[in-house]
């Protein structure tokens, strides 16, 4: 028995390492990664790494341009910017990656049902998704938020009710597709329940397109928590979060770009990465697609 | 037939679907029974409700738009009919399993095919997930796959492995009935063999009754010891597999004989049963089978012909060529 469930973790352990290797040869998806990887590492070590605090004023020095002393030069109050930029990742990725959360198992849930069960569940959830997604996902996000109040928390669950259809549509169009294969009958044959059925049978085989999105949901995610930040609607000052240091370095964009152009560069680098990311994993994650 | 000793009894089943062009009777008063140990043939061509009425057994008609409308199914004693979608649950994989026609879709591609075996003895009996997947291993053996093979996923399989694995599923619980669904249809002449031979071998192991899908008369001739040939939602003749081989009572059974091409004559066409299968919205009154049937009398037209038998086991459902038979009988 001890040998056979060392042979087991011996070979799941085999199949994580099959999907990295398969991940590994496509260039552009480890690239992804290890930034992603870098953006999680300075979102966690944000304290070691950034040389002030992301509160730290010296009006003496503001206006900085970027220099040994301020890397990516300073705000209008003498902020370093490159310390910020460093405590800002640990706020977008959290509102990225749980706000998509939120979404993605919301979306999933309802568009699962809806899929699966199909007639009035189906129109019924998906009505309700389709009254959600005919008005702008930013103008919903700024009803939710304005009605919750501003904060790191009710900032995520606005993001994620916001982009909850999309999801939901997704999965649905996924287990439509797959509802009525054969080993989905097999599955009842087998005298499986039908929550079983859909956790184990069918949601496993709608995942790459679910992984897609979700990738792309984050960065879209990071970018409406921006937006969102720069109406006051999000994070308050003075915690550094890159949509509202964009923001707040608009009026001085013609004098010093550097205050918008490194919170931009930010934004773009994760996004891109995770981009990649996703592309990445979609192939990697399908069995179907192994060689 | 004595109602008793029956593994399997069928009594005046009908299972319609609703559509919006009609209503497709899909199986019509259609009378079975099958003994403990049994293997029995369900012969007819595409659309005569063979598939139907196996998913009828299973409580797993798509509803809607199919629908039970009629009768009885029972097993061992009991009718599945009136059973909870628990309690069905519980029955289906346990006592009674199925082996679908296509190896290929009938696996899940993103799941370990050990994983999947296992997933049928974690649902009917009380193991942990460790028992499982070595039960899963033994029935991989059994089959004939080495275990090596467990966690590797359905497409790194060939055809005639997958129904291998699927017949692995099928057979995990040691099911009472097992009914296999055209399970040769999909694969070539030489793994069709092999697999057949497979069933034969552990159905004799497992010891469980069969219930065998198919349009192959050969398949039968095989594998089964009784045979029920369907046509158009009725069964229209059933009969012992020698008795039916060797004096077919019903025109349609002997139009299906005649179809096979002869090795030993040179033929240039194949000799068909003339028609078409009607169009399953709009039966034929009377016999079902009286437009194609080349010994039609006016009466056929009228009443619909009941099961007569013409010797011991052997049931025809044609009044016109039962008769000569009836001698045998007596």
């Amino acid at each position: 028995m001890n040998e056979h469930t060392e042979k087991n973790i011996g070979q799941s352990q085999h199949g994580l390492k099959e999907i990295f290797k398969r991940l590994s040869r496509a260039p552009l998806a480890m690239i992804g990664l290890a930034i992603v990887v870098v953006l999680v590492f300075t979102a966690v070590f944000a304290g070691f790494i950034a040389p002030y605090g992301y509160a730290e004023q010296d009006l003496m020095a503001a206006f900085e341009e970027p220099s040994g002393a301020h890397l990516f030069g300073t705000d209008e109050f003498g902020r370093d910017i490159f310390s910020r930029i460093i405590y800002g990742s640990r706020i977008s990725l959290q509102v990225g990656f749980i706000a998509v959360g939120i979404a993605v198992f919301a979306g999933g849930f309802l568009g699962a049902i809806a899929g699966y069960y199909g007639g009035k569940a189906d129109n019924l959830i998906m009505r309700a998704m389709d009254v959600l997604l005919s008005i702008p996902s930013i103008l919903l996000a700024i009803a939710i938020a304005a009605s919750l109040g501003p904060g790191l928390f009710n900032l995520m669950i606005a993001v994620g009710i916001s982009s909850t259809p999309n999801y939901a549509r997704i999965v649905r169009g996924s287990v439509l597709s797959i509802r009525n294969q054969e080993f989905v009958e097999a599955a009842k044959a087998v005298g499986s329940s039908d929550l079983r059925i859909i956790l184990k049978h069918i949601i496993p085989n709608c995942l790459a397109p679910i992984i897609v999105q979700a990738t792309l949901g984050v960065a879209i995610a990071i970018l409406t928590a921006a937006g969102l930040s720069f109406i006051g609607l999000g994070i308050q000052p003075p915690i550094p979060e890159w949509g509202a240091m964009l923001s707040g370095g608009r009026e001085y964009i013609r004098d010093y770009a550097y205050m918008t152009v490194f919170p931009g560069l930010a934004i773009m680098i994760t996004i891109l990465a995770l981009n990649f990311l996703g592309d990445g994993l979609r192939d990697a994650l399908d069995p179907k697609l192994k060689r | 037939m004595e109602d008793k000793k029956l593994l399997l009894d069928i009594q005046d089943l009908s299972i319609h679907y609703v559509v919006e062009s009609g209503t497709v009777h899909a199986v019509e008063h259609l009378n079975l029974s099958l003994a403990p140990g049994e293997n029995l043939g369900f012969v007819g061509e595409t659309g005569a409700g063979k598939t139907t009425t196996a998913l009828g057994i299973m409580g797993l008609v798509p509803n809607p738009p199919g629908k039970v409308v009629n009768g009885k199914i029972l097993f061992e004693g009991e009718d599945l009919l009136k059973k909870t979608e628990e309690q069905m649950r519980s029955i289906r994989g346990g006592k009674i399993a199925m082996i679908f026609q296509d190896p290929m879709t009938s696996l899940n591609p993103v799941i370990t095919v050990d994983k999947q075996i296992a997933e049928m003895v974690l649902l009917h009996n009380n193991v942990t997930e460790q028992q499982a997947l070595e039960r899963a291993e033994e029935m991989l053996e059994l089959v004939g796959i080495k275990r090596e093979r467990a966690r590797d996923f359905p497409h790194q399989f060939s055809g005639g492995m997958k129904q291998r694995v699927v017949i692995a599923i099928a057979l995990a619980c040691n099911p009472t009935l097992l009914i296999a669904d055209e399970p040769t249809t999909a694969l070539d002449v030489t793994i069709q063999a092999q697999v057949l031979e497979l069933m034969h071998e552990l159905r004799r192991k497992i010891n469980t009754s069969l219930i065998m899908i198919t349009h192959d008369l050969g398949i039968v001739a095989e594998m089964c010891d009784k045979v029920a040939i369907m046509y158009a939602g009725k069964v229209v003749e059933y009969a012992p597999t020698e008795a039916l081989f060797n004096h077919p009572g019903h025109p349609y059974t002997e139009g299906l004989f005649n179809s096979i091409p002869d090795l030993d004559s040179d033929e240039e066409e194949l000799k068909v049963i003339q028609g078409l299968m009607p169009d399953p919205t709009n039966l034929p009154s009377g016999c079902t089978f009286h437009p194609r049937c080349p010994y039609a009398v006016e009466a056929c037209s009228k009443d619909v012909p009941p099961m007569v038998e013409i010797e011991p086991g052997h049931f025809v459902a044609c009044p016109v060529r039962g008769k000569p038979y009836l001698h045998l009988g007596k």
